[in-house]
């Protein structure tokens, strides 16, 4: 086991978190924004070049954090572009993240069909 | 004279020891440590995957899967919540924030019924995030197609 390799993502993924919080605390912005903005802005890094090195470098903490599926679009659709040609354009951000969406909306699903809010029950 | 302001700057002193502060540098530390920790647990995971015998990509897919899982149970059991009311953006920003943003909002509007309740509060918080993803994948695949 590489523990560097944990270091890398334990110190990638918590600063990519910390400009998320002076988000939060300074500019005020609200949750949504923030996640709106994260994905933005791994979508343009990547299509620049410069999220795949954080990826190669830091793993899951360059993955995890929701930038990283900004990544994961751009990504896919550049690679279906390559594939495919224009269509690619369309389909390729999608298909590479069908999993995570699909994920999300299933088990967000069932989780908030079983569950009770605390307070406004 | 004297006696009013002296009452006056211990009143502040009470006003400010009462609000709450806005503490940056302990949110952040906060933010940092916790995110970190998802993120290493992304890493545990995808290693587990690999180690096996799934493909890097398809390690890394299930990670996500597992952790959108994982939120959305501590999530139903209140649980999610109260790791973001002490980590702020250590909670928000990793992926497990996204799916808990789906199931907090879509639960508050349960009795609002199965279809427009949940159906459509799943997406208030996840809807943006989706549209301009997929409208920045769609823009990054056209300029790539051009240039």
């Amino acid at each position: 086991m590489d523990i560097m390799e944990y270091v890398r993502a334990f110190v990638v993924g918590g600063a990519i978190c910390v400009v998320g919080q002076i988000l939060l605390d300074r500019a005020k912005l609200t949750t949504g924004k923030i996640m709106v903005a994260f994905v933005l802005i791994g979508a343009a890094l990547h299509a620049l070049g410069l999220y795949q090195p954080l990826i190669d470098f830091a793993g899951a903490g360059a993955a995890v954090p929701i930038s990283g599926f900004g990544y994961a679009l751009a990504k896919g659709a550049i690679e279906e572009v390559g594939k495919e040609g224009f269509m690619g354009a369309f389909t390729g951000g999608i298909k590479a993240t069908a999993a995570g969406i699909t994920a999300a909306v299933v088990f967000g699903y069932l989780a908030a069909l079983f569950a009770n809010p605390k307070s406004k029950a | 004279m004297a006696n009013i302001k002296q009452l006056k700057s211990q009143y502040q002193q009470i006003v400010k020891s009462h609000s709450p502060k806005n503490n940056v540098l302990r949110n952040s530390l906060r933010a940092f440590w916790v995110g970190g920790t998802i993120c290493i647990i992304g890493q545990a995971l995808t290693n587990v995957y690999m180690f096996y015998g799934m493909e890097r990509e398809d390690a890394k897919m299930l990670m996500t899967v597992t952790l959108i899982l994982l939120s959305t149970i501590l999530t139903a059991l209140n649980v999610y919540d109260n790791i973001g009311q002490y980590a702020g953006a250590g909670a928000l920003v990793p992926i497990t924030g996204f799916a808990n943003s789906m199931v907090s909002s879509a639960m508050e509007f349960k009795k609002e019924g199965y279809i427009y309740g949940l159906g459509a509060k799943l997406f208030v918080v996840a809807g943006p995030v989706i549209v301009f993803g997929t409208i920045a994948s769609v823009v990054v695949g056209i300029i790539y197609y051009l240039v």
